[in-house]
């Protein structure tokens, strides 16, 4: 049946390309020997200098590979990573390259087999990134590359620590709660946090069991889902505790993160705040939402500090990147695309547009953004990269714990909530 | 079947059938086909878009899904888990919180918007200055689109927002509230907002009804030596009946869906504070990866609103829409 009808339809096509050519206006036939691939590409860029470089990227690519043509867009990252492409990859119609999202997600990903194993097409490149594909790799092999990693840490305005006094970044929990006690006093509000969205509320929670518990409990954690060692709780005494001082400014409840005047970072980019908790985008984020587009000159850049008699490591970090994938049934030209844009020259642009973290080692010499080289170096000094732990733990877990410890800031629910939620969430996986 | 055929066979064979009936068969026969025609890609739209999605949702719900998940998944036997999610659905305090929201805007809305547009609509319906510019206005939240007014007024009622600034400017700052941040009145910052967005709405169905109501009768009764008060509340307002039922009507079924509004302006929180059937079920079913759940969720948000909706036509609706629903076109 499905034969006959493509006969049919290639019957029709002839038949009305033979009535074009006959009336006189067929197209020269020249490029009949490119096979015709096209390759759509779906990635998370779309403001900042970004979405120019793909698009270079791409034109580069259908260049040097003649009769490939490649479709790229930019979509918002929640709407990507949580509506487009599990929709698109559960109807079958996948994107050929597209963001894939390292941890619990690759794994649901590799095991309804929507991922295309990269390991034999492209090892040079997966070599070429280091530590950083651990994330994107199940049982030894990678379904994805980042082409950027980066760390957490504060993003601070210089000016206004030196109104209140306080001459180097904290380097210590007790140093950072002495420093939210000066700006306060030098009336400023010291930490702006949107927990509107939750997940950036839930990163100081992170960041507690981060420095709580030890690299092998956090482990333990990602693959059995074993959250019964006292650390976890002991992020959400911390984090009372913390919360308890009042560093955040008012109505945090209701702040959104990366979103208008009103957010976080907006807080942080109008001088409103004095410091945020954000990944390595932030720079991007805060330039875009101050008047005039630009990276502010007082913004800085300072990581999480140790907390002082913990079991967790002082010097670990919380991370993440962002990584391409491709899907299942992509033509090979996917993997070829995968590594041009993993290439040292297209790593080398990326870094030098201010865009993010390079990957590729070599290319983290051309970033010229001193707040990114800060964070690079606060990488490069970490012992450990753990990543976020929505994204580590998965959506079901990740979404549950997110809501409890926001629970936890708004005065609802104890720290052990937050563990029970988690608990409940994954016994439903 | 061969008894029929025998005892069809005599009356056949009693004479050659007449004529006209045959035509008459081949009339209808043709009939049917054309509204086989004109209804088909109708019928088969509503079948694929809206009944099998519905009775795909009642499937999902009786499952433990993962976020992607694919047909293999509904043969798990392990994935079954029977009335569990309606089950968990019903015990979690942030659903029940969630229904609640839905039935206080329902209940506010009645009992506020409708006596509010009721009024204006009264006093917009005599001959006065200014009357198309009083109807333009109150009509533009309306046509504004929902995610627009959405934001236009998170912006305002941010703690730093236009609201607070006014506030502040007046000389009035001791009333500067966390609106949408603060979980204690979030909810009613949020039913002003559906207010301010839908009373355009209910205004001018009102002063369509008015429309309706011969003026004679007004007339009449003042000469009478009846107020314009007693005119409107003996006369005016019951010939307003139907329409204010119908309004009612359609309050209680946006009530109950109630999504673009809170999505856009607090997304449910803080602290599940606005939450409503319908954010809730796109948070847990989309957002939190758990599509068998959200889809229990949806089961219950529609058999509320059926039943609410059938209990409303069988008894209040019932003189309104007499045929006009349950007999078809006569």
């Amino acid at each position: 049946m499905n034969r006959r009808s493509t006969r049919l339809v290639a019957l029709g096509l002839s038949a009305g390309l033979a009535a074009v050519a006959l009336a006189g206006c067929a197209p020269s036939a020249g490029d009949g020997e490119g096979d015709g691939v096209t390759l759509t590409w779906w990635h998370n860029a779309t403001s900042g200098p970004l979405p120019a470089v793909w698009e270079e990227v791409a034109a580069e690519f259908e260049e040097a590979h003649p009769g490939v043509t490649v479709e790229q867009t930019g979509y918002q990252n929640e709407e990507l990573q949580r509506t487009l492409i599990p929709n698109a990859l559960a109807s079958g119609d996948a994107p050929d390259l597209f963001q894939v999202w390292p941890g619990g997600e690759l794994r649901d990903q590799v095991e309804n087999d929507y991922l295309m194993p990269l390991d034999e097409a492209i090892p040079d490149t997966i070599e070429s990134v280091g530590a950083t594909i651990n994330p994107w790799q199940v049982d030894g092999a990678t379904y994805g590359v980042p082409f950027t990693f980066g760390i957490e840490g504060f993003w601070y305005n210089m000016d206004q620590f030196a109104q209140a006094g306080i001459d180097t970044p904290p380097t210590t929990l007790d140093e950072l709660i002495e420093a939210t006690g000066k700006l306060r006093e030098a009336g400023f509000t010291p930490i702006a946090v949107g927990a509107g969205d939750k997940w950036p509320a839930a990163h100081w929670w992170y960041q507690f069991a981060l420095h709580s518990c030890s690299p092998e409990t956090l482990q333990a954690a990602e693959t059995d889902y074993d959250f019964s060692d006292d650390c976890w709780v002991e992020a959400g005494e911390q984090l009372q505790e913390f919360l308890g001082t009042n560093p955040f400014q008012e109505g945090f409840l209701g702040t959104p993160a990366q979103q208008g005047a009103g957010s976080s970072a907006g807080l942080v980019a109008n001088g409103q705040a004095s410091m945020e908790l954000m990944g390595h985008w932030n720079a991007g984020v805060i330039g875009g939402l101050t008047p005039d587009q630009t990276v502010p000159e007082y913004l800085g850049w300072f990581p999480f500090p140790g907390i002082e008699g913990s079991a967790g490591d002082p010097t670990a970090a919380l991370g993440g990147g962002d990584g391409f994938g491709c899907s299942k049934d992509a033509p090979p030209e996917c993997a070829e695309l995968l590594e041009y844009i993993m290439s040292e020259d297209v790593q080398a642009k990326f870094a030098a547009s201010g865009s993010g973290i390079p990957t590729v080692p070599s290319a983290t010499a051309s970033l010229e953004d001193p707040n990114l080289k800060a964070v690079a170096e606060g990488l490069a000094e970490a012992s450990f990269v753990q990543l976020w732990f929505d994204t580590a733990f998965g959506t079901t877990v990740g979404n549950a714990m997110n809501e409890g410890i926001v629970n936890l800031f708004g005065g609802v629910g104890s720290p052990e909530d937050v563990v029970t939620m988690m608990q409940d969430a994954a016994a439903t996986l | 079947m061969a008894t029929l055929l025998e005892s069809a066979g005599p009356a056949v064979s009693a004479g050659p059938a007449p004529a006209p009936p045959a035509r008459r068969r081949s009339a209808a026969r043709r009939t049917r086909a054309e509204i086989a025609l004109f209804v088909g890609p109708a019928l088969i739209l509503f079948l694929g878009f809206v009944i099998l999605p519905v009775i795909l949702a009642a499937v999902y719900s009786f499952y433990n899904l993962p976020q992607a998940f694919q047909w293999d998944d509904l043969a798990d036997p392990a994935r079954f888990v029977g009335l569990e999610n309606y089950r968990r659905a019903l015990a979690d305090p942030v659903f029940m919180g969630a229904v609640g929201h839905n039935f206080f805007i329902l209940g506010m809305s009645l009992l506020i918007q409708g006596p509010i547009a009721i009024g204006v609509a009264l006093l917009l319906n005599r001959r006065m200055r200014g009357r198309t510019a009083f109807r333009l206005l109150i009509f533009v939240p309306y046509v504004l689109a929902e995610v627009i007014a959405g934001l236009s007024w998170k912006l305002l009622l941010q703690p730093n927002g236009g609201v607070n600034a006014l506030l502040e400017a007046l000389g009035l700052g001791a009333l500067q509230q966390n609106w949408l941040a603060d979980p204690a009145i979030a909810l009613w910052t949020m039913f002003f907002i559906l207010t301010w967005k839908y009373v355009g709405f209910a205004i001018l169905l009102m002063l369509a009804g008015l429309q309706g109501v011969p003026e004679e009768l007004a007339e009449a009764a003042s000469i009478d030596g009846a107020s314009w008060w007693q005119v409107q509340r003996y006369i005016t307002i019951p010939l307003l009946g139907p329409t204010i039922r119908i309004w009612a009507f359609l309050s209680i079924i946006g009530s109950l869906q109630l999504f673009d509004m809170v999505w856009v302006t607090t997304r449910g929180g803080p602290l599940n504070a606005t939450q409503t059937m319908a954010t809730y079920m796109v948070e847990k079913g989309q957002f939190g990866g758990q599509p068998g759940y959200g889809s229990a969720i949806a089961v219950i948000l529609f058999l509320i609103s059926l039943v609410i909706a059938l209990v409303y036509q069988r008894f209040a609706l019932r003189r309104d829409l007499a045929g006009a629903v349950t007999r078809g076109v006569r």
